[in-house]
């Protein structure tokens, strides 16, 4: 019965604090992201060393990351999670039916390109946006 | 789900951020809550009952009861 709280301050507070954890977080990400991704063209010219680095750190930063928006769940409150959640479900089941059939598209030569896996992560980020208004809109 | 959080509010002239404050929600969840789009959890629910030094059943009903 006891819900699990994170911080003893009170919501607003509490809220604040994790949403700065986890833009931080983020943030590291992207960077760890762009130094995995550039590093070897750029920096080091694809040495094996520097970039199994670079991997790993862009790795741990990650899980960094998924810690910190658990932490940020765990702090909102009921509803904010159930928005959270939806919203959540949602860019998951749009993502992986949307996703596949973009990769189904290349391997039918329905499309002449190479799908990336930017495009997914663009998808499932304005998948997710949508889902926290709708959800937002439905409580209001 | 009916509810009277909106009546026990007025009558101790709180606001919605007080409330939300007591219970450790927000605001919104407040106002969600009295204008039945979310319904509580049971541990919320207790804790507004323990607040208001009431049972659940006085504080919230199903819509069937009425």
């Amino acid at each position: 019965m006891n819900e699990k709280i994170i911080d003893s301050g009170n919501i607003k507070d509490r809220t604040k604090k994790n949403t700065i954890h986890l833009g931080l977080w983020t943030g590291a990400w992207v960077l760890a992201t762009a130094g995995a991704v550039f590093g070897p063209k750029f920096l080091w010219d694809f040495n094996t060393l520097p970039t199994i680095i670079g991997i790993s750190i862009h790795i741990c930063i990650g899980f960094g990351m998924i810690y910190a928006n658990k932490q940020h769940l765990l702090g909102m409150d009921e509803m904010q999670r159930h928005i959270q959640h939806e919203a959540m479900a949602l860019t998951l089941g749009v993502g992986l039916v949307l996703g596949m059939s973009y990769e189904l598209l290349e391997d039918i030569k329905l499309i002449s390109f190479e799908p990336e896996i930017s495009h997914l992560i663009i998808l499932m980020c304005l998948t997710y946006f949508i889902g926290i208004i709708r959800g937002n809109r439905r409580y209001q | 789900m009916k509810n009277r959080l909106k009546v026990l509010r007025a009558e101790r002239d709180w606001t919605q951020a007080k409330l939300a404050e007591e219970l450790d929600v927000s605001r919104q969840t407040i106002n969600a809550i009295e204008t039945g789009k979310f319904d509580p959890s049971l541990p919320l629910a207790f804790k507004a009952a323990s607040l208001f030094d009431m049972l659940i059943e006085d504080i919230f009903q199903d819509k069937v009861d009425s």
